[in-house]
């Protein structure tokens, strides 16, 4: 299924009794690209990708991946066709360690996950793919950590690690960096853009010159509605994008 | 499994091998099948985070078929105990089908309220005898060879049932569908998100956690010769609830103490009379207030390796 567009949306609508959060949002994702969703707090970008992941069930609108329409797919599901989401607020397993949360989005596609008589051992030949991709993300030295003691910044480096583990041919990340150092931030934005090489990326990110650096379309949303699209050069010179943006002091 | 859970297991065995030689048989029976109960029931609550409130219909409802298959039907001991785990496990099928779409407190409310409706059948239906329940109970013989009316014969069968559940749920949790139930438990969306249908390794859990309990309220009814609402009555799930907190939540071992500990409890305190159930109640503060892992969680916590503690779970 070689379409242009990975992801369409179609006057993508939810309301929260009576609030509407995200209004006819029609969201095109180019293949194998970067693609920001941008917008101040509030905007609705979470409600997005709550709607794109199934997670939240939409008002209204249609949502269609690889053709597919997947309005009304389960999220499981949604993640098993290959777009896989990450959290806004940290979404490790916080009492596993570091190599196990990885082990666990590894381990779904062996068929044992309802094997309750076999020994976890059987996952062991996991561990090799598993340090790779923590290497991959700069945790090697936190491999038999647990999770839930690492720093803020270190846990977002093993979501995508663990997001990564599924090899997810759309990637959905809500505020990758948010919280981390600027060393972190180069980092994991060099990974970004490595992994992005063949598949697609949608990212909510606040941090402007992250987005300007690695994003080849951005989408601005603002009050759930899309307020511009285009690339960095044009929407950053967009003058209501710039009255949005120094109401809110992001830029 | 690692070192010290292996040395404290092999202690666990060789003492409860010794044990019907120093205390009472039938005390330790009874201490072995509620702790059966209690292990089952932590698989739920403290490996996937469900809070099942109504834990008594499996065990009550398979005392009563295991006692009823063996009087009547004239079943062999190993079959009725068999079909005692059915029941549990059949019964879990469908109240846990009912009950897991709930989160939280509303899981504990639709497991109670099912739990409840199977109580009021064993009041009702003629073939539990009512008030009565259903009395003397043959043992009969294991296997067509094992002599259960002898106490110990007795006792080493409901020894190795236990030992056999308890080996069966330490291997549950460690397992590649353990694994998915720890994650449920830890971050349930982030679970979905990574492509599982969490609510059937839910079901899963709570159908084998049923079915435990089956073979620990069969086994009973056995040993006492007797099923009766005790046993299906909604205070039997509190029990269970507290034996798993005094013990430890989430901790391979702690059920098993927190059973021994409620259950000589009982026993010491029954010429108390309607006073055990305040002054259990008082325990249960206190063991909340002070430790909150339960005794296996706090030693664990205390001297176990880092990383070995409980790590709880109903939310
Ligand atoms: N489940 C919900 N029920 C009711 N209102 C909601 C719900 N989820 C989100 N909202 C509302 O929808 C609006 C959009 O929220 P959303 O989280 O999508 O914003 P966002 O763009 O991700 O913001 P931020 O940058 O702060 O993460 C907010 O006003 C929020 O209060
Ligand atoms: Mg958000």
């Amino acid at each position: 299924m070689a379409g242009e567009f990975i992801l369409e949306t179609r006057d993508l609508t939810k309301e929260f009794k009576g609030f509407v959060a995200v209004r006819q949002v029609n969201l095109k994702v180019r293949r194998h690209t970067i693609h920001a969703l941008i917008g101040p707090n509030g905007a609705g970008k979470t409600t997005v990708f709550n709607l794109l992941t199934r997670f939240l069930t939409p008002s209204a609108g249609t949502i269609l991946y690889n053709g597919r329409d997947i309005t009304h797919a389960k999220p499981a599901s949604v993640a098993r066709g290959g777009m896989v989401r990450s959290f806004q607020i940290s979404a490790v397993f916080p009492h596993l360690s570091v190599r196990e949360n990885v082990r666990v989005a590894l381990q779904r596609p062996l068929g044992t996950s309802f094997h309750f008589w076999r020994s976890e051992r059987s996952l062991e030949g996991l561990h090799e793919r598993a340090d790779e991709l923590i290497e991959a993300v700069g945790l090697s030295e936190f491999r038999t950590a647990i999770a839930g003691e690492l720093p803020y910044g270190r846990k977002r480096a093993l979501e995508i690690a663990t997001t990564l583990a599924l090899d997810p041919e759309m990637m959905l990340l809500d505020e990758p960096m948010a919280g981390m150092g600027g060393e972190d931030i180069s980092r994991i934005a060099t990974l970004i853009e490595k992994v992005a090489k063949d598949r697609t990326v949608l990212m909510v990110e606040h941090n402007l010159s992250v987005v300007a650096w690695l994003c080849n379309t951005i989408t601005v949303l603002q009050r759930g509605e899309v307020l511009a699209e285009g690339p960095y050069e044009q929407v950053s010179k967009d003058p209501a994008v710039v009255e949005a943006y120094i109401g809110t002091g992001h830029v | 499994m690692d070192r010290g859970t292996r040395i404290t297991f092999l202690a666990m065995v060789a003492l409860l091998v010794a044990a019907p030689y120093v205390l009472y048989p039938v005390f330790l029976m009874k201490v072995l099948c509620f702790a059966l109960f209690a292990c089952a029931f932590n698989l739920l609550v403290g490996y996937v985070g469900l809070l099942s409130f109504g834990h008594a219909a499996f065990f009550g409802s398979a005392g009563y078929v295991t006692a009823y298959t063996v009087k009547m039907w004239g079943l062999p001991p190993e079959l009725g105990i068999l079909l005692g785990a059915v029941t549990g496990a059949a019964l879990g099928l469908v109240i846990g089908w009912l009950a897991i779409r709930r989160q939280g407190i509303y899981f504990a409310m639709i497991t109670l309220a099912l739990s409840q409706i199977v109580f009021f059948y064993a009041v009702q239906a003629p073939w539990t005898g009512g008030e009565d329940g259903i009395q003397s109970v043959p043992r009969g013989h294991l296997f067509g060879v094992v002599d259960l009316q002898r106490p110990l014969g007795m006792y080493y069968t409901v020894l190795a049932l236990f030992l056999a559940g308890f080996l069966l749920v330490y291997r549950i949790i460690h397992s590649p569908f353990g694994q998915v139930l720890k994650a449920i438990r830890e971050n349930e969306p982030r679970t979905v998100s990574l492509g599982y249908e969490t609510d059937r390794y839910k079901l899963l859990a709570f159908v084998l956690s049923a079915m435990l309990a089956g073979v620990a309220g069969g086994t009973k009814s056995l040993v006492f010769q007797l099923a009766s609402l005790t046993d299906v009555q909604w205070q039997m799930s509190g029990e269970v609830v507290l034996m798993t907190l005094v013990g430890g939540l989430g901790t391979i071992f702690g059920p098993v103490v927190g059973a021994a500990v409620i259950v000589t409890m009982q026993n010491y305190l029954a010429e108390f009379g309607s006073w055990v159930t305040i002054i259990q109640g008082f325990i249960f503060v206190v063991c909340v207030l002070t430790f909150r892992r339960g005794i296996v969680g706090e030693i664990m916590g205390r001297f176990g390796p880092k990383g070995a503690a409980p790590t709880g779970g109903g939310h």
